[in-house]
């Protein structure tokens, strides 16, 4: 059958217009329900962090946002280490970043934090962290307690890296050995990482975590991250604030 | 219009005789790069079976309005269209598990299956069977990373849907993990054993050269 050119734009157009409105509809319908999502799933990595949540719980919403009662949304100028206003926050503000161990390009100016509320007092602060693994970056939260030195936890969201070799950063048992250790010696510089095999009880080996067996490079992307979050052109300045004001 | 012999063959068919990975080799990307775990592979099937249904009823309604001159174009655009309903509606439903899936669910759109079954099924049958046809080759690709995905995950990980069963000895149990099963290439093994196994049953499928 020979059909006319008139038929077949038009039978284009039709088409276009028809799977336009599909999606438009679909994607419109659904985004509130995927961005509450989102937003939840982030919260989750949150209380992942801190362990109030446990690895394998799984939480209603109602739960997390009940959880969360308790924990602060700060916002805070990642430079001068101070607080900012949250309605100035933009997450895209982003400036090429200094060389660095971690490979990180660019760094945003602000960073939105927690911090877990106890009695009125930060009783815990959880910083987003990033960097490099082997194949892929590694995207998570770092808790720290007040004292800004000693670790909480630590949980990767988002990354790539080999299953069952760097992935193991997801094993529960992996991240409960973070609990506890120290961030920073005496003189305030940064000494958490990670060591060939196992690390020593966090009151004998502070400093050490065990590194991840048949995955050096992924240990080494979290050492670097470490280092360099904890650093100056990391937390650094906000982490003295916090110690020395209490607030910032 | 009934659901006939006809209609169950086609739905049928595709399961053993005539299934999309074994015999015709087709969507193994997909089958090696979601089947390290049992839901995410569970996802998956659900996702392609309703995208091939889907495009075979609603190419096979207008196939003899398209003109032949766009009629990949216009397979293609039903596809990918069905392909973002789907993505949308597991970010908003299964929100852990699109997460897992991620660009994957995407790729269906270019999953050889899809296209296969319009363009050389759908074009030329009515509605009822084109859907048949469509349905039955998504349950075909189905078996396959599901039976891929069993084995990978019990192997690979000691366990299923996330439930442990053998306890791996990272967590303190006897059991030492199979790290091929968990990495691409233990998918590739495995379904060359079924489609061994396959053809070794239904001696007919096998090639001859």
């Amino acid at each position: 059958m020979q059909y006319s050119n008139k038929y077949i734009f038009g039978f284009t157009a039709l088409v276009c217009l028809v799977c336009s409105l599909m999606i438009s509809v679909s994607s419109v319908g659904l985004r509130s329900r995927q961005e509450r999502n989102k937003l939840l799933d982030r919260k989750k990595s949150v209380l992942q962090a801190c362990w109030l949540m446990q690895p394998g719980e799984k939480l209603s919403a109602a739960q997390i946002e009940e959880k969360f009662e308790h924990i602060e949304t700060k916002v805070i100028d990642l430079k001068t280490g101070a607080y900012a206003d949250s309605a100035d926050y933009d997450p895209e503000a982003k400036e090429a970043a200094p060389e660095n161990v971690a490979q990180i390009q660019e760094l945003p100016a602000q960073v939105e934090l927690y911090q877990v509320m106890k009695d009125g007092k930060p009783e815990t602060l959880v910083l987003p962290i990033y960097g490099k693994g082997l194949w892929s970056t590694l995207y998570g939260f770092l808790a720290l307690d007040a004292d800004t030195t000693t670790i909480r936890g630590l949980t990767y969201y988002e990354h790539g890296e080999t299953p069952g070799l760097g992935g193991e950063v997801d094993n529960p048992k992996w991240k409960a050995a973070w609990k506890g250790r120290k961030a920073y010696d005496e003189q305030w510089k940064v000494q958490i990482g990670l060591v060939k095999g196992k690390a020593g009880p966090p009151d004998q080996d502070p400093h050490h975590v065990d590194g991840l067996s048949g995955a050096t490079m992924t240990s080494r992307g979290v050492t670097n991250m470490m280092q360099f979050w904890l650093g100056d052109e990391g937390y650094g300045a906000f982490l003295k604030r916090f110690r020395e004001g209490g607030s910032a | 219009m009934a659901f006939g012999k006809k209609e169950r063959e086609a739905l049928l068919d595709p399961l053993f005789n005539n299934n999309p990975i074994s015999l015709q080799v087709l969507g193994i990307c997909s089958a090696l790069a979601v089947t390290t775990k049992m839901d995410t592979a569970l996802v998956m099937c659900a996702a392609v079976t309703a995208v091939t249904g889907g495009t075979s009823l609603l190419i096979s309604l207008v196939r003899d309005r398209i003109p032949p001159s766009i009629r990949i174009i216009v397979q293609l655009s039903v596809i990918a269209s069905l392909v973002i309903v789907t993505d949308q509606i597991l970010k908003a439903y299964f929100f852990d598990i699109s997460k897992q899936l991620s660009v994957f669910v995407g790729l269906i759109i270019t999953n050889c299956i899809v296209m296969g079954r319009a363009e050389g099924y759908a074009m030329q049958n009515g509605p009822l069977l084109s859907l048949a046809d469509g349905i039955g080759n998504g349950l075909g690709y189905s078996i396959f990373l599901l039976a891929t995905a069993f084995c990978r995950e019990l192997l690979g990980s000691g366990s299923l849907f996330g439930y442990t069963l053998l306890s791996p000895v990272t967590e303190g149990g006897w059991y030492t993990p199979n790290g091929l099963m968990v990495l691409s290439p233990g998918a590739f093994f495995l379904i060359g054993l079924f489609i061994w196994a396959i053809r070794t049953w239904k001696p007919d499928q096998v090639e001859q050269d």
